[in-house]
């Protein structure tokens, strides 16, 4: 009896790296069965009872053989769904019932409904650019992916919503079949009316607050807002990313891809431009927040935030180990996790925002109330903030709730406005940094500031005068004088003036450790 | 005649046209199972232990989707023991016939000698392996 083999091909991601994956099928002697093997994952596995129920439903009959699908290379960890279509092409290949030569430069991406409809599957965007990075220029993708595909150069892309149509492309014949019951009402498309978001305009009040989360824009400076509550650091932290400008294609590619590979992305819009907001409750797990998952690890909120900001609201109820392992993250701007299928990585630049009440009935400090809680409960509340954590931490700013007199005296701005500020400020950083691996003053390490930025020596003559008073720890120092830059970017001096670093004295505000 | 005899009796005749001479039918070993047809292969000088499955219609799958692993394990089980009771020099192989009669409204087998049956539709797997 004669045996043929057929190939398909299709993509699996390991983190955001696609590869290649060779979808065998050989029909030969033996019992009759269908097997599919090189999958270990239990969607992977499901995919023959999909794939079986599929075909049968396009009215594709297969010949009563031996069939065995292999996913090559056996040894790579694959999961999902997306392999679906290219088991079911590469079985209809292999039983001649579609020309062989259609499928010979195509990548098939998509899950398959047990009626044949094509189903979208996270991650296109990441898979398309592999393959053509791997040579290959054309895939077959769900209609519901088929703006996220199009964001791929390169790629020509076959849009399909049912795999009788794919079929019917590779020269195949075969039916829709009827499907009875309850239909797919049509997604409500969402346009948020403009001039509704969130937007600076809306906190009243607050002068310094607001200050102080310009310079973290202009910057790249992680900030830490401390205060009772109903003083706004929710309020203000949240529109930190309304005033930080568009991303650059790179990490606006980057940011897609990861939104893509964790199945958030919406793709209607194009790419991610914005800076994404990733606000995760205080409950949060570690694979939750560093990313993981069984098997192969997905990204998780530090991710997410990758060219955006990170926001942990009610800071000191966050498990510390889950506080402290933010620590690689903000070192390195990735994040590498480590699971029993594979090892992976995922960009994790992110903008660090901490809000925090000052201790447990959060009253401390407030103008209003008095706090309940005694001095150890206090300590013990903010020591949850390990040292090493707020060491990264550039502005600290204690919020109360705004008087009267405040909110009379208010000069409130749009965030368009502000980010306008903010852009030529990071132009003019980006200008003075271009020669050096920095692109933000928060990234320039305190030796180059020091020895190399061109600051006035009487300035540092100052801050040096701190240091040895002990008022300042060298890097303390360090810290003002990143500060220091940001303010003279913003405010358009050459070079940092004395009452630059005054104001940036002021906002490092002293970490509550020191 | 029940189905199964009826499948049996078209496999045979099946396997005489092409060729292959029928030695044994329903050969049983106690308990532990029955070997449907032994047949001599002439042309390639195998003893053929085979196993007939009969369906009517295909809405529960072919007869030769129906056997199973554990099926074919049997069949290879008691081929032995028939080869312990007549022993040969001849090579033997295992060969699959799915045998599907055309439905009939009331299950009703058609009436006649199930060889003159018309639309039957045997396939024939030669030297089956797991």
């Amino acid at each position: 009896m004669k045996s043929t083999v057929a190939r398909a091909l299709g993509i699996a991601l390991v983190g955001l790296e696609g590869h290649i994956v060779d979808v065998q099928t050989q029909v030969g002697s033996g019992l009759v069965c269908f097997s599919i093997v090189g999958v270990s994952d239990a969607s992977l596995r499901e995919a023959r009872e999909r794939v079986r129920a599929a075909l049968q439903s396009c009215g594709i009959v297969l010949p009563d053989r031996h069939t065995t699908v292999n996913l090559s290379p056996a040894s790579l960890h694959k999961y999902g769904s997306g392999f679906d279509l290219a088991i079911a092409m590469s079985v209809m290949a292999a039983n001649s019932l579609v020309r062989p030569e259609a499928m010979g430069d195509t990548v098939f991406l998509a899950e398959l409904g047990l009626d044949g409809a094509l189903r979208s599957v996270p991650g296109v965007l990441p898979c398309l650019a592999a393959a053509t990075r791997l040579g290959i220029h054309r895939a077959v993708v769900p209609t519901a992916c088929v703006s996220e595909a199009k964001l791929v150069p390169d790629m020509e892309v076959l849009a399909c919503d049912h795999l009788a149509q794919v079929i019917g492309w590779a020269g195949g014949e075969a039916v829709r079949p009827r499907v009875v019951g309850a239909t797919t009402p049509a997604p409500a498309v969402k346009t948020a009316p403009t001039g509704t978001g969130p937007d600076m305009w809306d906190v009243r009040g607050q002068a310094e607050a607001r200050f102080a989360l310009e310079v973290a824009a202009a910057g790249g400076h992680h900030l830490f807002l401390l205060g009772e509550p109903g003083s706004g650091k929710t309020m203000l932290a949240s529109r930190l990313t309304t005033i930080l400008p568009p991303l650059d294609h790179r990490s606006s590619l980057e940011v897609t891809a990861v939104h893509s590979v964790a199945g958030v992305l919406d793709a209607r819009h194009g790419l991610v431009t914005q800076p994404p907001l990733q606000p995760p409750h205080h409950s949060a797990t570690m694979p939750a927040i560093i990313g993981g998952g069984s098997g192969i690890p997905r990204p998780g909120a530090v991710s997410l935030a990758h060219g955006g900001v990170l926001l942990l609201d009610e800071a000191a109820e966050f498990q510390p180990a889950v506080l402290d392992a933010l620590r690689q993250p903000l070192e390195q701007g990735t994040v590498t996790v480590h699971r029993s299928g594979a090892t992976t990585r995922y960009p994790a630049a992110f903008q660090l925002v901490l809000a925090s009440n000052p201790c447990p009935c959060g009253m401390d400090g407030a103008r209003r109330h008095v706090c309940t809680c005694s001095s150890i409960q206090k300590r013990r509340y903010i020591a949850r903030l390990s040292g090493p954590l707020l060491d990264r931490i550039d502005i600290t700013v204690r919020m109360r709730q705004p008087t009267r007199a405040d909110l009379a005296n208010d000069s409130r701005e749009h965030s368009a406005t502000i980010r306008q500020r903010v852009l030529q400020a990071r132009q003019r950083s980006a200008r003075r940094l271009k020669d050096t691996p920095w692109r933000l003053n928060a990234h320039v390490p305190g030796s180059w500031l020091r020895e190399r930025s061109g600051i006035d020596p009487s300035v540092m003559r100052q801050l040096d005068a701190a240091v040895d008073a002990g008022k300042l720890s060298l890097r303390g120092a360090d810290r003002v004088l990143r500060l220091s830059w940001t303010l003279a970017d913003l405010a358009g001096h050459t070079t940092p003036t004395l009452p630059d670093v005054g104001k940036a004295l002021q906002l490092r505000g002293g970490t509550i450790h020191e | 005649m029940p189905l199964g005899r009826a499948g049996e009796s078209i496999a045979a005749a099946f396997l005489e046209a092409a060729g292959l001479t029928i030695k044994d039918r329903n050969w049983r070993d106690g308990r532990r199972g029955e070997l449907d047809l032994v047949a001599y292969d002439g042309a390639a000088g195998q003893l053929v232990f085979v196993e007939v499955r009969t369906r009517r219609g295909t809405g529960f799958g072919s007869g030769l989707e129906a056997i199973t692993p554990e099926k074919f394990r049997q069949v290879r089980r008691v081929a032995g023991a028939w080869l312990a009771q007549h022993p040969t020099s001849l090579r033997c192989r295992i060969d699959l016939v799915g045998v599907t009669i055309p439905w009939r409204p009331g299950h009703a087998l058609p009436p006649g000698d199930p060889t003159g049956w018309s639309d039957v539709d045997v396939s024939w797997v030669q030297g089956a392996t797991l």
